[in-house]
């Protein structure tokens, strides 16, 4: 094959009381789709970090066009030949489309800033990635599959040798993920290097040549995507194979608990009605996007609804807070544990006991026995391994994090629990024990929706599924209707259920 | 179809309507109030608010906030006039460079602070407020300057006109055309808005927060470092107390000028506006037969009214842009 | 990556070290334990410089010139453990203060005075929380706004006149011992008061919300706390005890004029800061609070005594304030880079 561009050896990166990347090797070649592989927490954002001159190695060479580089800054990475498209929100709202894709490397003339140069070349960009956006729009005007393109247009516009994409296709639609596969295609045939951070196989078989699996912050191996097949790269990516994972367990399905009909808010969904029964598992899935979440919130009391009703035990209801939404018996596990789940910087006994704090008082006064009670009553229940009740959350990793959001809504005694992805960025082994946790709870009659974006965790766990795309419920299925081609077709709009 | 500077345009439409209508009103009251002489008294008055606004300005535009502006201005004005007294021989440019470097010093040390200590701004500058101001009590034994202490050439400083303009409203004009090229058409002024839009997403592209704050600070500084020699020249007196509760006319002059007080968005030609809409009123409250004593109380309730109406704007906005999508 | 099991396995070791020698430089490193020891040291100093300072005659009536301020500090301490900003407070004073002059011109007795005092500082603190929580406007603009109009009240109509006539029973607010002492009134009000608010701090839910909010507003409001109302309350109840202070300062003083209290706002803020509360929300305690009131108004009342001007304590103020946010940085730097060195030699 073609020569190597990009190595990688033996990379370590320690933060304080953690070790992210622990000997990392990656060859990466010209031409070349390389496909980055590992599960949520792998370290497989560190290490796109540190490629990219966010970060600097603790340990390890890296060597760029035969030499040896180290990148100081964002800057030099760039400037070397090496880009991403991040993951995260890295745009800037109020700025233009042209700005955002020059932003670190404007264009001058003379020493002041081309802007006409600028626009001229973001038409370009813009026009052979065959999308129809305005330079001058602000971004904050763009929906989420456009702003993806002009990220991806911002990697294109520094001429790159090294193009980077974290999970690129995370929130496109089916359609939106050919026209980005074309645009990688016609890069390889440019004779750059891809490398290609995801965790979806169908994806990586379509696209990728070869590959690097990393887990758990440390380098598992590597090799040719068409010969080594997908269940062995499974292997090396989970570390045991996927049908010990859902411990799904048949249930007797109760009466009838939550109605909704016809939730609406403006920008984040329309007209989405579905119902839950006590002891059930409904799966929410969707794209990033596709209001799911949403949906989930105004439910919960956080975001405000425009119109529809809320029906609990057969009685309407209107939930203006979390906290009505707590007292009449619900509980919300959000999406983002770190900012919405956990108070990172508070004692796990101070997290546990943050929705049930004003129960477990007299006149306002806190009753510090209970308090210790009810902390080790859940805490135990969940089996959180923590060096005491004491110690901060954020000493504690994604999965026990996980945990101790799941036990301070337990907590709280709730008849109906929404999940918000569970089991994202948490590692294997917690992934089951909270699965197995959550099929438990079921049994015992309460009733679940699971909000999820990966199909084997949905198909596993529910017993009914709701599919969201673009802020419409498209189609429910049952569990014996459920497979991942209908789902997937649902998901990305294909079939729209009509709502009268 | 350009949204961004349509919007932009249309708040700075909206700012001149106001302005207008404003200064109508006041000539219905008391006639001869929109006159030439008037009109570049106003302007006259009002320039040393538009340099240090302009300087506060980038301060918000990174979501920060500069208290120490008034200050920094009494302090440079305090050192330039002793300077000038105590060596009147000394060419008076020279004087309004030191007066300058000074202000550039201390508004580098609150850069330094916000840059390299992870100060927060508020707290960097509400100290440095009093410690500057303490300095210059310190520095002036609590005397001040007055007008016969100071050279015939340093009081004739912003007086001095040319094609028709004083001196003080050509700095004034020097300065914001200077700062609007620096804030449209080089690296670092894109990358002030960068650092307010998002500070993640400017990190990835290697803009230094660090380096924006050191440069956005000493820019403040050295503004007030101008307006510093200009105030004690004009008024022929420096004073302990020069430019005390300056900060928020400052501010005001930003919020009335559309500049998000969050940080991200905003633009010097609103500042400028915003900043003369507040010398109108300034100029007018006398000649309507108001008390100078109003004038604190009018500002503050003008700032509240604008940043109120600022706020209900953008929520309409985004409710909009939300009505718009696809749903 | 096993994080746990090295976390677990390092506090452990944190566990096995604690000798004698580690107790004293854990309580040394602690905020609370840098400021004791700048205490005594202060006190040894002056002590030594000045006969006149360790005199309880002279430590009692020092307590005149900071224990209002000091009273200023504790609901600020609420404000800034929930993230928010309030530089208003001492144009609340004003105003209250010019109310209670009006009143008093009135022929309102003493305890309508207090009353009015006190009822216009909650409406101060209740429009400022308007503005901040209703309409989401951030606190430092709202506030440095409404400063500018409630100062600017007693200033358009007082002029540069002054209210000097109150009732005689009201001076004993500010200038009064307790019967039989020499203990100052303000400081018992100001003692009981600082127990009061460590009680709600330290042992209430509302305290409990208070330090969840500051740490994550997002999480303690998807946990059931009523964020809104909360922070509301603070700058209420900012309003009500700024009043309180307006109350004392100017039946001590005896005359309202519109500079009154005058960068009272800088001086709460340090106190809070100070005394270890994090600028940024969510950290610090009453006690941090207590030593720094003491710590600063002693240190001043000492600089007074070996004759240092006021402009000199302006200027420590202002340095103390950016220490005291600076030094935390910095110890946490040293802390991290340690933990790193020792990993990598691990």
């Amino acid at each position: 094959m073609s020569d190597k561009i990009l190595e990688l050896q033996n990379i370590t990166k320690y933060f304080p009381g953690i070790k992210a990347l622990d000997g990392i090797n990656l060859n990466i070649r010209e031409g070349e789709v390389h496909a980055l592989i590992g599960e949520n927490g792998a370290g497989k954002s560190t290490l796109v970090k540190i490629l990219t001159g966010v970060y600097t190695p603790t340990t390890g060479k890296i060597i760029y066009q035969g030499k040896e580089y180290s990148f100081k800054n964002a800057i030099d990475a760039q400037e070397a030949g090496i880009t991403a498209i991040h993951q995260e929100a890295s745009m800037f709202p109020e700025l233009s489309v042209m700005e955002n894709i020059y932003m670190g490397h404007h264009l001058k003339k003379k020493g002041a800033l081309d802007w006409k140069e600028m626009r001229q070349k973001t038409k370009d960009l813009l026009q052979k990635m065959e999308i129809d956006i305005n330079p001058d729009t602000p971004v904050k005007n763009l929906g989420v599959a456009q702003r993806h393109m002009v990220e991806i247009a911002k990697a294109l516009s520094i001429d790159a040798k090294v193009v980077i994409m974290d999970e690129p296709t995370s929130a496109l639609t089916l359609r939106e993920v050919e026209d980005l596969y074309k645009i990688v295609r016609q890069l390889k045939k440019e004779n750059k290097a891809i490398i290609f951070i995801s965790h979806k196989f169908e994806e990586i078989q379509e696209i990728c040549d070869c590959f690097t699996v990393l887990r758990d912050g440390q380098y598992i191996g590597e090799g040719n995507v068409a010969e080594t097949g997908i269940d062995q790269i499974v292997n090396m990516m989970v570390g045991r194979s996927l049908d010990q994972m859902f411990p799904k367990v048949d249930v007797n399905i109760g009466e009838t608990i939550l109605e909704v009909e016809g939730l609406s808010k403006a920008g984040s969904f329309k007209d989405v009605s579905f119902e839950l029964k006590k002891g059930e598992i409904l799966g929410f899935f969707g794209l990033v996007g596709a209001g799911r979440s949403e949906v989930m919130r105004a439910i919960f009391g956080i975001d405000s609804l425009d119109a529809g009703t809320v029906r609990l035990k057969g009685q309407d209801v209107v939930i203006n807070s979390a906290r009505e939404a707590m007292q009449k018996g619900l509980a919300y596990v959000p999406e983002d544990r770190q900012t919405q789940g956990v108070i990172l910087e508070q004692s796990l006994t101070s997290n546990i006991t943050l929705p049930i704090i004003d129960k477990i008082s007299r006149l306002g006064k806190v009753d510090a026995k209970a308090e210790k009670a009810k902390t080790a009553e859940f805490g135990r229940m969940m089996e959180i391994k923590a060096a005491g009740w004491h110690v901060n959350a954020n000493t504690l990793s994604g999965g026990n994090q996980q945990k101790v959001v799941l036990a301070k809504w337990l907590a709280t005694e709730p008849e109906i629990l929404i999940l918000d992805e569970p089991t994202k960025g948490i590692d294997v082994g917690t992934k089951a024990a909270v699965h197995e946790f959550i099929s438990e709870m079921a049994s015992k009659g309460l009733a679940v929706i699971m909000v999820s974006s990966e199909l084997p965790e949905i198909l596993g766990m529910s017993d009914r599924v709701v599919v969201m795309h673009e802020g419409h419920k498209t189609k429910e299925f049952s569990r014996d209707e459920a497979d991942s081609d209908v789902i997937i077709k649902a998901a990305t709009g294909h079939t729209v259920e009509s709502n009268a | 179809m350009n949204t961004i500077k349509e919007l932009m345009k249309k708040r700075e439409i909206t700012l001149v309507l106001l302005v207008l209508t404003l200064t109508v009103l006041v000539n219905l009251r008391a006639p001869g109030f929109v006159s030439g002489e008037n009109i570049s008294r106003i302007i006259n008055d009002t320039s040393i608010l538009i340099m240090v606004a302009i300087g506060q300005f980038f301060v918000i535009l990174t979501g920060g906030i500069d208290l120490s502006v008034g200050s920094i201005i009494a302090f440079s004005g305090m050192a330039a006039s002793m300077l000038n007294q105590s060596n009147p021989a000394l060419p008076v440019g020279l004087v309004l460079m030191v007066g300058v470097l000074i202000g550039l010093v201390l508004g580098a040390f609150n850069g330094l602070l916000v840059a390299f200590g992870k100060v927060p701004p508020i707290i960097a500058t509400l100290g440095t407020m009093s410690i500057y101001r303490g300095f210059t009590f310190v520095l002036s034994k609590g005397q001040w300057v007055t007008a016969h202490e100071m050279t015939e050439g340093y009081m004739n400083l912003p007086k001095g006109t040319f094609l028709g303009l004083s001196n003080l409203i050509w700095a004034a004009v020097l300065v914001s055309a200077v700062m609007i090229f620096f804030s449209r058409y080089t690296r670092s002024g894109r990358e002030v808005y960068a650092i307010g839009g998002n500070k993640t997403a400017a990190h990835f592209v290697g803009v230094s927060e660090a380096k924006v704050n050191m440069l956005i600070f000493s820019i403040s500084g050295a503004l007030c470092g101008i307006a510093g020699v200009m105030w004690t020249s004009r008024y022929a007196a420096a004073v302990n107390e020069t430019a005390t509760g300056f900060e928020l006319q400052t501010v005001a002059a930003c919020v009335l000028g559309g500049v998000n007080i969050a940080g991200g968005a905003g633009a010097i030609p609103g500042v400028i506006i915003g900043a003369l809409f507040l010398g109108i009123i300034n100029n007018a409250l006398p000649v309507v037969n108001f008390s100078p004593f109003y004038q604190m109380f009018i500002q503050g309730l003008i700032v509240l009214a604008a940043m109120f109406i600022n706020t209900m704007m953008d929520n309409r906005k985004e409710k909009e842009l939300l009505n718009r999508r696809s749903l | 990556m096993d994080t746990n099991k090295t976390l677990a396995n390092e506090s452990r070791l944190v566990e096995e070290n604690k000798g004698l020698k580690n107790k004293i430089i854990a309580l040394v490193t602690r905020w609370e334990g840098v400021l004791a020891l700048i205490l005594i040291a202060m006190v040894i100093l002056f002590s030594n410089i000045t006969p006149y300072f360790l005199d309880y005659f002279n430590l009692m009536n020092a307590t005149f010139t900071f224990m209002e301020k000091a009273v200023l500090a504790l609901p600020m301490i609420f404000i800034i453990m929930c993230g928010d900003i309030d530089i208003s407070v001492a144009a609340i004073i004003a105003l209250s203060s010019f109310a209670m002059g009006f009143a008093s011109s009135m022929g309102v007795d003493t305890g309508g005075l207090i009353i009015i005092g006190i009822l216009t500082g909650a409406l101060a603190g209740a429009f400022n929380a308007l503005f901040i929580i209703r309409f989401r406007i951030p606190a430092i603009a709202v506030t440095l706004a409404s400063l500018s109009m409630f100062r600017g009240v007693s200033q358009a109509i007082l002029g540069d006149q002054a209210y000097t006539q109150y009732p005689a029973s009201f001076s004993y607010f500010g200038q009064g011992y307790i019967p039989g002492t020499i203990i100052p009134f303000e400081l018992v009000f100001f003692l009981i008061l600082a127990a009061g608010f460590a009680y709600v701090l330290h042992f209430t839910t509302y305290g409990r919300k208070l330090y969840a909010i500051g740490n994550s507003a997002t999480a303690a409001k998807f946990s059931g706390v009523d964020v809104d109302r909360i922070r509301f309350t603070n700058f209420v109840l900012n309003g009500v005890f700024a009043g309180v202070v307006a109350v004392l300062l100017t039946s001590r003083i005896g005359s309202t004029r519109p500079n009154i209290a005058m960068g009272w706002e800088l001086e709460a803020i340090t106190l809070v800061v100070l005394g270890g509360v994090s600028i940024s929300g969510g950290k610090g305690n009453i006690v941090g609070v207590l030593l720094s009131v003491f710590l600063i108004g002693y240190l001043k009342f000492g600089m007074g005594l070996i004759n240092m001007s006021a402009k000199i304590m302006i200027i420590t103020t202002g340095f103390l304030l950016i220490l005291a946010v600076l030094l935390p940085v910095i110890m946490d730097n040293v802390k991290k880079q340690n933990k790193l060195k020792a990993q990598r030699r691990a």
